[in-house]
């Protein structure tokens, strides 16, 4: 399991690692939109090896609005559906019963509003970083403008050096980078994020955090996140849900469990209490002990609790 | 620790990956030196050994007396035997004739294995309607075409021709419709995210990501042109080398016929080079 575990609350200070180059950034307003979830069901078709029996339901009864500008965080174990939640909302899947609307309009196929980073780099292998994140600009961008673009998210990302490279030449994080690079150059109104610093080492994760703040700051999206990490949601997230399967609930399928705002205004102290509170409630939601309680630890002591 | 996901690559991974690192490695300022093996006068030199070596194992026996001249002619006989064919200009002749028809049944066929392929591997009625089809008729040996060819067609170029442009077809048909049916759906589905579409999604995704295939399909019906054509000839002609081999055949002239053996392969070997110049470009514009 990942980092549920990082060193909070030790001198992880949100100011330091930002770069003023995000400050730069042109600001192209698209509008952010709503995003609104109505009763979402989503059951895949059995496959063949599973025989004729019906598979069981991945989410059920997904209820939830996205206010224009918000940031929502989707939690959830692995294979949980999360993935399948950001699809559907991107119009890349579609959902069994219920339906999405984006700024009130229904979602019916891909949907232009939204941009996608998904949860694998997905570079074309062929072209290099700086090409690869171009495919990302709206339609019909002028050639100037576009190129100054992606060369300012490039720079953004700390991928200056890599612009010529090919997919290949570049590590796994650097790729998962350009991924995101590609997204933000869509200037969408919904930009959908699926565990986008999943592949990053710790520090360049932090990083990266700080830096989707700063874009957030200049031109305020709507962002659906998708994360299995606790503290990057409570980091960026004005709200959080958590989905999984209730307790009692022999039902299959997962639907929200949890639903909570975060308080404070970002960038938050990666180590503040109130904060260490709602964490220790959502890794319980995720089955994992938060082992602070009994001894009367406050969970934001720096002891590193391992949930293994 | 963290969660690397997997990095996915193209079906031509294994080759590309090295590919692309040689390329960026290449870009670099401080290039590593090149190994001694990837040098351009090394690999002429080492690939000439062994018919350097064959030529004198050939010249040995025949200057021995190992063999009869009637068994095998002896080089300078074969040498002389083709300057006589050229000297009556059948050689010319006979070389130009051959390689037009490997070119243009080549074209004619490889054009409609990428044209047939590129239906059947985008779309998925197309694959239901054609692909059994076509595997049949692929499953025909090639040779039993000729009878039929020749009945309609009679003994002229068109018979020839499309007996090697169905030669030709198989190949490119069979890798173009498998590697565009194998095109990474994630990059597919990418590509559409950022609202690529249609021609525009064919040409930025499935494309590129088939090139590597379609060049090897390229070169494969390539060879299998010459070899149709080879057949063609055998049968039923009155020019080329196929015509050259069976005409010595009948004659008892086996230094012609070791003649045409060397033309075809030098002549194969030069288009098929000339294939390896248009991959390595590729490669170059899109692995
Ligand atoms: N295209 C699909 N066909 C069948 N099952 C799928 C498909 N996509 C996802 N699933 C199933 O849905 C479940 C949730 O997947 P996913 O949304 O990727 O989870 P998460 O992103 O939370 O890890 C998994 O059990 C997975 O097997
Ligand atoms: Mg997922």
């Amino acid at each position: 399991m990942p980092h549920l575990a990082e060193p909070h609350g030790t001198s992880a200070d949100p100011a330091s690692g930002r770069g003023g180059a995000a400050r730069t950034t042109t600001t192209t307003g698209n509008s952010a939109f709503t995003v609104e979830f109505e009763a979402i069901g989503r059951t895949f078709a059995p496959t063949a090896t599973r025989g004729p029996t019906a598979s069981p339901p991945v989410l059920r009864d997904v209820s939830l609005t996205v206010r224009p500008g918000e940031v929502l965080a989707i939690l959830g174990t692995s294979g949980c559906g999360k993935s399948t939640l950001l699809r559907i909302a991107g119009g890349l899947d579609s959902p069994t019963t219920g339906q999405v609307s984006i700024d009130g309009s229904p979602v019916a196929g891909i949907d232009p509003r939204c941009a996608v980073g998904f949860q694998e780099p997905r570079l074309l292998p062929w072209r290099t970083v700086t090409e690869n994140v171009a495919l990302g600009l709206p339609r019909g961008t002028p050639r100037a403008a576009g190129r100054a673009r992606v060369a300012e998210l490039i720079e953004l990302v700390g991928l200056s050096t890599f612009a010529g490279h090919r997919p290949q030449a570049i590590s796994g994080g650097m790729a998962q980078r350009a991924s995101l690079a590609r997204a933000l150059a869509r200037n969408p109104g919904v930009l959908l994020l699926d565990e986008p610093f999943g592949a990053l080492d710790a520090l360049t994760r932090l990083k990266m955090q700080d830096l989707l703040l700063d874009v957030h700051a200049q031109a305020p999206t709507t962002v659906l996140l998708v994360t299995h990490d606790v503290d990057e949601a409570l980091q960026l997230a004005d709200r959080i849900i958590l989905l999984g399967r209730p307790d009692n609930d022999t039902r299959d399928g997962a639907t929200i469990v949890q639903e909570l705002t975060v308080p404070g205004a970002r960038p938050r102290d990666r180590g503040s209490a109130e904060l260490a509170e709602l964490r220790g409630r959502l890794l319980a939601g995720l089955g994992i002990d938060r082992h602070g309680e009994a001894r009367g630890l406050a969970a934001t002591s720096t002891i590193p609790a391992f949930p293994y | 620790m963290t969660e690397t996901v997997p990095r996915t690559l193209p079906p031509t991974s294994a080759r590309t990956v090295t590919d692309a690192t040689a390329t960026a490695s290449a870009r670099t300022a401080h290039s590593p030196r090149r190994s001694l093996t990837s040098r351009g006068s090394v690999t002429l030199i080492g690939g000439a050994i062994l018919p350097v070596l064959i030529l004198a194992a050939w010249q040995l026996t025949t200057a021995l007396g190992v063999f009869t001249i009637a068994q095998l002619p002896s080089p300078a006989m074969v040498w002389q035997a083709g300057l006589d064919l050229f000297a009556s200009g059948l050689l010319g002749q006979y070389a130009a004739i051959s390689t037009q028809r490997v070119l243009i049944g080549f074209a004619v066929g490889a054009a409609l294995g990428i044209a047939l392929g590129a239906l059947v591997g985008l779309s998925r009625t197309a694959d239901i309607m054609f692909a059994p089809t076509l595997g049949a008729i692929r499953a025909v040996p090639s040779l039993a075409w000729v009878p039929l060819l020749i009945l309609w067609l009679k003994i002229g170029e068109e018979s020839k021709l499309t007996l090697i442009a169905i030669g030709a077809f198989f190949p490119v048909y069979t890798t173009v419709s498998a590697a565009l049916r194998h095109v990474d759906r994630q990059l597919v589905e990418a590509g559409r995210a950022f609202g690529l579409r249609g021609v525009r999604l064919f040409a930025s995704v499935q494309l590129p990501a088939v090139i590597p295939a379609v060049i090897s399909g390229l070169r494969l019906a390539l060879a299998q042109a010459w070899l149709f054509l080879v057949a063609a000839e055998l049968i039923a002609s009155s020019m080329g080398l196929g015509f050259l081999l069976i005409d010595s055949q009948n004659n008892g002239r086996i230094d012609r016929i070791l003649l045409a053996i060397i033309l075809l392969a030098i002549l194969g070997k030069l288009t098929d080079a000339a294939v390896g110049l248009f991959e390595r470009w590729a490669n170059r514009k899109w692995a």
